[in-house]
């Protein structure tokens, strides 16, 4: 019995020595706020499952304004958190600038690429996913219209809504998309009464799939198609449950996922790009019990035909951040 | 006759005011169960204590300083420009376009040409709403707020399909030639030896800021221009009769307050972020609203209550930073700042008369 004690308190001991040694990672969240439904949240339970994990704490930040990310990156580089783990491509520039100086320190980007020889860049291959999720859309219309509403109209999203056409038109090549943005300022992003607006204008033009790529707006774009009586597809987290029954799938992102392993890897985090695409189920369009009865074995046989064909490279979905354009226009 | 000595009304009143902001924002801090005596400490040193927090001070002042003037020019003139924001973000459009298709052998040449090129954009954009409302009445409120949209909307397309490099997931133009980058606080003042924060956003632009409310002083207080800008501020109809024309002035007012808050773009496009991109202005133009009005619309005015947000924002932002003060809590501060100083300015002031208008009865009683 005093045996297995003082076994018992050695192990804590040389578990807190352990402990003590690795350094504390920290997550700073964009301008976005860490409770944003989306990208943000995402990391903070990918934080916060390493966190019931393992018992280990971590520092996080929320930005306030753009002159801020340099001064947060420098101070948590010099109070020694290891790795920092950041959301956004807003980052990248001043990444670049910082990291050279903090040799020791691992820094870990998400949605960004930035050439550091101790820089992690994850990047997600967002127009696979959508592709996957214009495969399921053009099974589940009737109509053989579909709708697409983003967000912001900046790059990040025309990557989205390329591939869902790419996937879309592929199933149904005389298919229809309706395109809309819910606007050009940084609200875009949380505006869901615009949201649900631009379905109910989508669905009287015979969308009957619509596919909202639009943080917290796109809330309002399930909503107003759960009301409309037409299905709804969402992004980056699970959204499925949010109308059960009326949400065809979620494209999702799993930045949790990438916050982490890079947590888990600790400071020994490895440098380099990481992809996260349909192959490494980095993204992926989420199936459970909500979405069960919408989703028929032929779409099923679809979906997985098209990620087998797209992880042989048979199909190769165009990415529209490579030149600006898309092949489906 | 005054109601009360000068002293009380300039520096009494807004000192008052922002003591009452500061403790009903320490009982907010107090009831979401942190100390409001540290959380002062943190902004205090934070954006105060140090040269390094003082780089980031300056740098939110500089901002401040050119929006807030910006909205002085016009109200002097009567006119309410709220349309700050966009005037502000097609300025540094104006910036962009100089230091990226131009290229310049010296920052300093860079600098006069992105001054002139950012005044330009930003007073073109202020230019619309103005002739709106001199030719058609249309008013200058609603047109200016309204063209904070269309500005947002123009810089964003000029982003995503213009200036953005290929293949950039980030919605900003190139980085800008190191030729056109300014010279830091930090740099100028190991120059002169003296050591100052690494890495601070604060540059030359804050010089150019001290010498536009030089500037504005002349122009509004020494100039026949300024006169008659007054004068059309005051009465409209008595500014016709003297001969002064409402069309002229509206538009001459206008084009001088969109091309200050354009030259905001030279601080935190080619100063700080040596680059555009789309969230450039961060709300500047509408805090320059608040900044004119506790400045009193005076270049002095503004400089200080544009150094005391230049505090709130440093400070605000290392509370976020550094304590577990959510960051909507920093902007409850500076709104009841704001609310204070601004809306309930008469809260203050009344009592303040009513309490000197008595000591000089008294004063007078007491002599007669």
């Amino acid at each position: 019995m005093t045996l297995l004690k003082s076994v018992l308190a050695s192990a804590t001991a040389v578990g807190l020595l352990v402990g003590a040694a690795h350094a504390e990672p920290a997550l700073i969240f964009d301008l976005g706020g860490k409770f944003d439904k989306s990208f943000n949240e995402a990391a903070y339970h990918g934080a916060e499952k390493w966190k019931e994990e393992t018992g280990g704490s971590y520092k996080e930040l929320e930005m306030q304004s753009e002159a801020q990310r340099e001064q947060a990156l420098r101070r948590l580089a010099e109070t020694g958190a290891n790795p920092i783990v950041m959301t956004g491509f807003a980052f990248g520039e001043v990444l670049n600038k910082v990291a050279p100086d903090y040799p020791e320190t691992k820094f870990v980007i998400i949605d960004m690429v930035v050439e550091q020889p101790n820089v992690q860049s994850n990047v997600f291959n967002e127009g696979e996913g959508s592709y996957l999720a214009g495969i399921m859309a053009a099974q589940a219309s009737t109509s053989g219209t579909v709708g697409f509403i983003g967000g912001m109209d900046i790059p990040l999203i025309h990557k989205f809504e390329c591939g869902y056409r790419q996937g879309f038109l592929a199933a149904k090549p005389d298919g229809k998309v309706i395109i809309n943005y819910t606007g050009t300022t940084p609200a875009a992003w949380n505006d869901p009464v615009k949201g649900g607006e631009l379905a109910k204008a989508q669905k009287a033009q015979g969308a009957d799939v619509i596919y909202a790529a639009a943080g917290g707006t796109g809330i309002g774009v399930l909503q107003a198609a759960a009301d409309e009586g037409v299905l709804s597809i969402g992004v980056d987290s699970n959204q499925n449950h949010l109308h059960p029954g009326k949400v065809l799938t979620s494209v999702v992102k799993r930045v949790d996922s990438a916050v982490y392993d890079a947590f888990t890897a600790g400071d020994a985090v490895e440098p380099g790009i990481k992809v996260w695409d349909v192959k490494s189920d980095g993204v992926i369009v989420a199936m459970d019990e909500n979405n069960a009865p919408l989703v028929t074995p032929e779409m099923t046989a679809a979906v997985d035909e098209a990620k087998a064909k797209i992880a042989s490279g048979e199909i190769v979905v165009h990415d529209y951040m490579t030149d600006n354009t898309c092949p489906a226009d | 006759m005054d109601k009360m000595p000068k002293w009380a009304d300039v520096v009494l009143t807004p000192l008052i005011s922002l003591f009452l902001a500061f403790a009903i924002s320490g009982l907010v801090i107090l009831a979401i169960g942190e100390s409001p005596w540290e959380a002062l400490k943190t902004m205090v040193t934070g954006a105060l204590g140090s040269s390094y927090g003082w780089g980031f001070t300056l740098y939110y002042a500089t901002n401040f300083i050119f929006t807030g003037l910006a909205v002085a020019v016009a109200y002097h003139a009567a006119m309410f420009n709220i349309g700050g924001e966009g005037q502000a973000g097609l300025g540094g459009l104006g910036v962009a376009m100089v230091c990226l298709f131009i290229p310049w052998p010296h920052w300093s040449l860079a600098l006069i040409a992105a001054m002139i090129g950012s005044a330009l954009f930003g007073a073109a954009w202020a230019y619309i709403p103005a002739i709106l409302q001199a030719k058609r009445g249309s008013h200058i409120v609603i047109t200016t707020i309204m063209f904070n949209f269309i500005a947002a909307a123009l810089l964003n397309w000029a982003l995503v399909n213009w200036l953005r490099p290929i293949g950039s997931m980030d919605p900003a133009s190139a980085n800008f030639p190191a030729s056109t980058h300014l010279p830091k606080i930090t740099d100028m003042f190991a120059g002169f030896g003296i050591e100052w924060g690494k890495h601070t956003p604060a540059n030359i632009t804050f010089f150019v800021a001290l010498l536009a409310c030089l500037a504005v002083w002349l122009l509004i207080w020494r100039t026949r221009l300024g006169y008659e800008i007054r004068a059309f501020g005051k009465s409209e109809s008595a500014a016709r009769y003297a001969g002064i024309s409402p069309t002229r002035i509206t538009v001459i007012a206008m084009l001088i307050s969109g091309g200050l808050a354009g030259m905001m773009a030279i601080n935190n496009v080619m100063g700080e972020g040596e680059r555009l991109i789309l969230n450039n202005v961060e709300g500047a133009g509408f805090i320059g609203i608040a900044v004119a009005l506790m400045g009193r619309n005076h270049p002095i005015g503004v400089l200080l209550a544009a150094l005391l947000f230049g505090f709130l924002y440093q400070g605000g932002g290392e509370l976020a930073l550094w304590t577990s003060i959510p960051r909507e809590l920093i902007i409850v501060i500076q709104a009841l700042v704001i609310l204070f100083t601004g809306a309930l300015d008469n809260m203050v002031r009344m009592p303040l008369e009513a309490f000197f208008l008595s000591r000089r009865r008294r004063g007078t009683a007491e002599r007669s």
